[in-house]
């Protein structure tokens, strides 16, 4: 038996004065299991002691917003008496170490926090980055990764729909696989995981418990180095066959009235899910691990209590429904076992072969855990990026820069995900700026994204936070679909480091401002930190999901051009370079300031491409962020197979490759209308070109690509990568 | 047309295919567990796509063993209607109802795009709705669609005309001579690997999924 004493505590995650403070709530030496208990409980990953001080700031309620953070997952309504519940949440440490199981795991874990609330998941997307392609490590990451979201989710028939990918090397260590699921529910049927009902039984569900993942979430909240390949014992095994099981089985019960209050058993396993409920409940419980079905013989209750085996949940049954669910888990041959109940004494007790393992008051496990407001230091503001010229033709340029790895095709990629599976995909991947899934049986649709800009976030944490926020509305306006709620997955490095908490603070600053300016709240999330390898941190990613809904999906357009589309770029075009993707690809610099944030701008502008589109005007519509307009242009020309001649005046690669925010390209038939139309609201507008029959994307002198010569540039780096 | 959609745990793909049924049939299938074991109220079973089992063993083997399936083979002995796509092919072969087996993708990953299928022959109750020789669009979604069988099953496969079709713009998964599709003698029983229920509503990308329920309910 180890001994408990500050030297284990510190090997469990918590610190000198954390130990003080738990003996100071225990009276006594906390059991082996109670500093396990504590030492989950209390790690970054689970009390957000870093972050708590600053997510505070960041606006959470709107008249749709049903649950805010604090649930499972978020939940807004979406009309027709539905609502929608997401949530993003990363598995990036996991996915480092074991890359196919990681992120299967993640997308496991995500829709756990799902379904638990009562919604049927209809569609999973992901925000995923990686290191250097040119070394080998990321090439085994990428694929297993790929593998492991595609195992996952086309098992579980739930459509992945959409994501995003970036490279670059401050991921090499630390790749970041955040995984969102979306699901709907009726607005009356949610379920909570508050306990209730002193005698109640504690039920757990799913699959047996093994020894896989123990301290999974004590080794998220810590830095890696050379040893961590020696983590992997703590990173969990998936099984999505079981996963639907419990899909199914959980959405089968929770049409009838058993179910007092509900929980996935996550990251803390056994313990955070029965610790929360009876805490969010004012209530106590009492384990008796003998009943936790189990997959391996002699596991303790430490391992019992701490144990991350996935697929399994814990409910809060009323006594005389018991029978009846069972009966319902059983037929979907899922584990069912009565592990104790719920009291009125305020304590956490675990029991097990007749000894007490645990004996923890919740109130102070809870409300002294710790938190921190870790110091900050600003990040210095880029100085702004000074005059730069390239001698390489417009056309070349284009060719380099959408064949980068940041810029190409993601169909090798997508095409490894089921993305139609549930029938009510309208716009798949790389159709449109966001994915739209009809609600079964109604017209109506929700459109997804996820986005975020990380060159942009390290120059300046504050604009880039501001802008992952800006660039999800826009995807979202730019289908047609009004934008609703986010969740936020922060992805940062030790926030231990002033400067790492310094990008934090200021990332929620940049996020708090667009959300309100906006009316985009965040209605759940979640941070990620310790994100640092040999003590190199990466780029500060605070990644965005985003949730939009439209009511006739018929109307939602995506990307496709038409021969006879006129191309009308909205927004104005001041040609910033600073941290594009143009100035990293074609002069092989970093630097400067990362393009203004007006968000005035943002919201007139995608209010009124929101309100042509809707009005039915517009044949194809896309935002222009990475790569800038060229790029933008030439994507919505492959999309729709048809050729483009460009005509707008300037030849300068600002104007083609800046990367100015709050601009869409529109396609419609009638240029001088809408142009008249952005005139009179004050926006800026410039028609730049039509789409042809010609095969080819031209501009003047300056440009001429045929399709083909256009298309084998945009998908040849993934297949090129992985050809064998 | 009676219509029965089985449910092996593990299926993801019954809501997709009750959608195209209850648009062409004007009727609404019935869901059954695979533990039921009578099936004579139906005139057409339907098995359609998922991981039935999680798919941990060969594809479809565990469902097959099923006791549901002994009512299906009862079901094809007196006649009746049998659809199995995607997963539900994969059964269909290890059941023993189909010949041949559907082994990984040549490529071992998994495969999620559009395919164009052409129609073989259209004088049979699934393909009726098509012309012969007609190429249409259905969404694949699968890890295992490679069609493999011995050369003489092959060869009798065409011989007796019952390739019910095949891929037309690139053979992706590697299956044996484009097969895609396959019917049993009496020309009851399909098993094909693409979904043309995911693709009967103009919205989602076009309705050429249909003419096959219409074909059916016609029958």
């Amino acid at each position: 038996m180890k001994k408990v004493d500050a030297a284990l505590a510190k090997s469990f995650g918590l610190n000198a004065e954390e130990f003080a403070k738990v003996l100071d709530i225990m009276g006594r030496t906390p059991t082996l299991t109670e500093l396990g208990i504590f030492s989950v409980m209390w790690s970054e990953h689970c009390s957000y002691k870093s972050s708590r001080v600053w997510l505070k700031e960041l606006p959470t309620k709107a008249p749709w917003v049903i649950h805010g953070p604090g649930e499972n997952a978020g939940v807004i309504d979406i009309g027709e008496g539905m609502a929608a519940i997401f949530k993003m949440e990363s598995h990036n440490h996991p996915s480092f170490i074991e890359p196919y199981q990681g992120a299967a795991t993640g997308v496991g874990g995500i829709l756990r926090d799902v379904f638990t609330m009562g919604a049927r998941p209809i569609a999973n997307l992901n925000a995923l980055r990686f290191g250097d392609p040119s070394l080998p490590v990321t090439k085994r990451v990428v694929d297993g990764v790929v593998r492991g979201i595609g195992g996952y989710g086309n098992c579980v028939g739930v459509p992945t729909v959409g994501g995003e990918v970036n490279f670059h090397p401050a991921y090499n260590g630390n790749p970041l696989v955040n995984a969102m699921t979306v699901g709907i529910a009726a607005q009356d049927k949610i379920f909570l995981s508050a306990a209730a009902g002193v005698g109640n039984p504690v039920v757990y569900i799913g699959s047996k418990t093994g020894r896989d993942g123990i301290h999974g979430a004590t080794m998220a909240s810590t830095e890696f180095d050379a040893s961590s390949e020696e983590k992997r014992p703590t990173v969990q095994v998936g099984d999505p066959f079981t996963e639907k099981l419990l899909i199914e089985a959980c959405l089968e019960l929770m049409q009838t009235d058993a179910i007092v209050a509900i929980q996935d058993m996550g990251a803390a396993g056994l313990t955070s899910s029965s610790v929360e409920m009876a805490g969010k409940g004012g209530v106590g419980i009492e384990l008796v691990l003998d009943s936790v079905p189990q997959r391996e013989t002699g596991m303790t209750a430490y391992e019992m209590m701490l144990s991350e085996s996935q697929e399994r949940m814990l409910l809060v049954l009323k006594p005389e429904r018991a029978e009846m669910a069972r009966a319902i888990i059983e037929k979907w041959d899922l584990d069912y076992a009565i592990i104790g109940h719920i009291t009125d004494t305020g304590r956490i007790v675990v029991k097990h072969k007749g000894v007490v393992e645990a004996d923890i008051l919740l109130a102070p496990l809870a409300d002294q855990a710790p938190l921190y407001r870790r110091p900050t230091a600003p990040t210095p503001k880029p100085a702004p990026l000074g005059p730069v010229h390239s001698d390489m033709d417009l056309g070349a340029a284009l060719l380099k820069l959408i064949a980068s790895p940041d810029l190409c095709s993601r169909r090798w990629i997508f095409d490894q995900y089921d993305s139609t599976v549930g029938g009510q995909t309208v716009k798949r991947p790389a159709q449109a700026d966001a994915a739209i899934v009809r609600l079964e049986g109604t017209n109506r649709a929700l459109a997804l994204t996820t986005d975020c800009t990380p060159r942009y976030c390290v120059a300046d944490p504050e604009a880039g936070g501001a802008q992952a926020v800006v660039e999800a509305w826009r995807n979202i306006s730019a289908t047609g679909a009004t934008p609703l709620a986010i969740t936020d997955n922060m992805n940062f490095g030790n926030p231990e480091k002033p400067e790492i908490m310094g990008q934090f603070a200021a990332a929620i600053k940049g996020m708090a401002a667009a959300c309100t300016a906006l009316d985009f709240p965040v209605v759940s999330g979640n941070v990620s930190l310790y994100n640092e390898t040999e003590g190199t941190g990466i780029l500060p990613t605070p990644a965005i999901g985003a949730v939009g809904v439209i009511e006739d999906a018929a109307k939602a357009v995506g990307l496709a051009l038409k021969p006879g589309h006129e191309l009308v770029v909205i927004g104005a075009s001041k040609g910033e370079l600073g941290r594009s993707l143009w100035l990293r690809e074609i002069l092989g610099q970093e630097a400067g300031a990362p393009p203004a944030i007006d968000l005035a701008a943002e919201r007139r502008n995608g209010d009124f491409v929101r309100a042509q589109i809707l009005s039915g005007k517009v044949g194809a519509c896309h935002d222009v962020s990475d790569g800038g307009l060229l790029v933008a242009v030439a994507e919505m020309a492959l999309a729709g197979d048809t050729g483009v001649a460009l005509t707008a005046p300037d030849t300068s690669h600002a104007f083609w490759f800046g990367e100015d925010q709050a601009r869409y390209v529109l396609a419609v038939q009638d240029a001088p209308a809408l142009l008249a139309a952005a005139a009179e609201a004050g926006i800026p507008a410039a028609k730049i070109g039509h789409a042809d029959g010609s095969g080819k994307l031209t501009h003047s002198d300056t440009i001429a690509i045929s399709l083909p010569q256009l298309r084998d540039a945009h998908e040849r780096f993934f297949p090129a990568w992985f050809a064998l | 047309m009676r219509t029965a959609i089985l449910l092996f745990p593990g299926i993801n793909r019954e809501r997709d295919m009750a959608i195209a049924v209850r648009q062409s049939f004007g009727a609404e299938p019935k869901m059954v567990w695979h533990k039921e074991t009578d099936l004579s109220g139906f005139d057409l079973v339907i098995i359609p796509g998922g991981f039935s089992f999680g798919d941990y063993l060969r594809c479809g083997a565990m469902a097959a063993q099923s006791p549901v399936m002994r009512a299906v083979k009862d079901h094809a002995a007196r006649g009746g209607y049998v659809l199995g796509v995607c997963n539900g092919f994969q059964i269909l072969t290890e059941a023993g109802l189909l010949p041949g087996a559907l082994l990984r993708n040549a490529s071992l990953r998994f495969l999620s795009m559009d395919t164009m299928l052409k129609v073989e022959r259209n004088d049979t109750a699934f393909a009726s709705k098509y012309e012969a020789g007609a190429i249409f669009r259905a969404p694949m979604a699968h890890g295992d669609g490679n069609y493999s069988a011995d050369t003489e099953t092959l060869d009798r496969l065409e011989g007796e005309n019952l390739v019910a079709f095949r891929y037309a713009d690139g053979n992706r998964n590697g299956a044996a001579r484009d097969i895609a599709g396959i019917y049993s003698p009496n020309l009851r029983i399909l098993g094909l690997m693409p979904h043309p229920e995911d693709l009967v509503d103009p919205l989602l990308g076009g309705t050429d999924g249909k003419p096959l329920f219409d074909s059916l309910a016609a029958a």
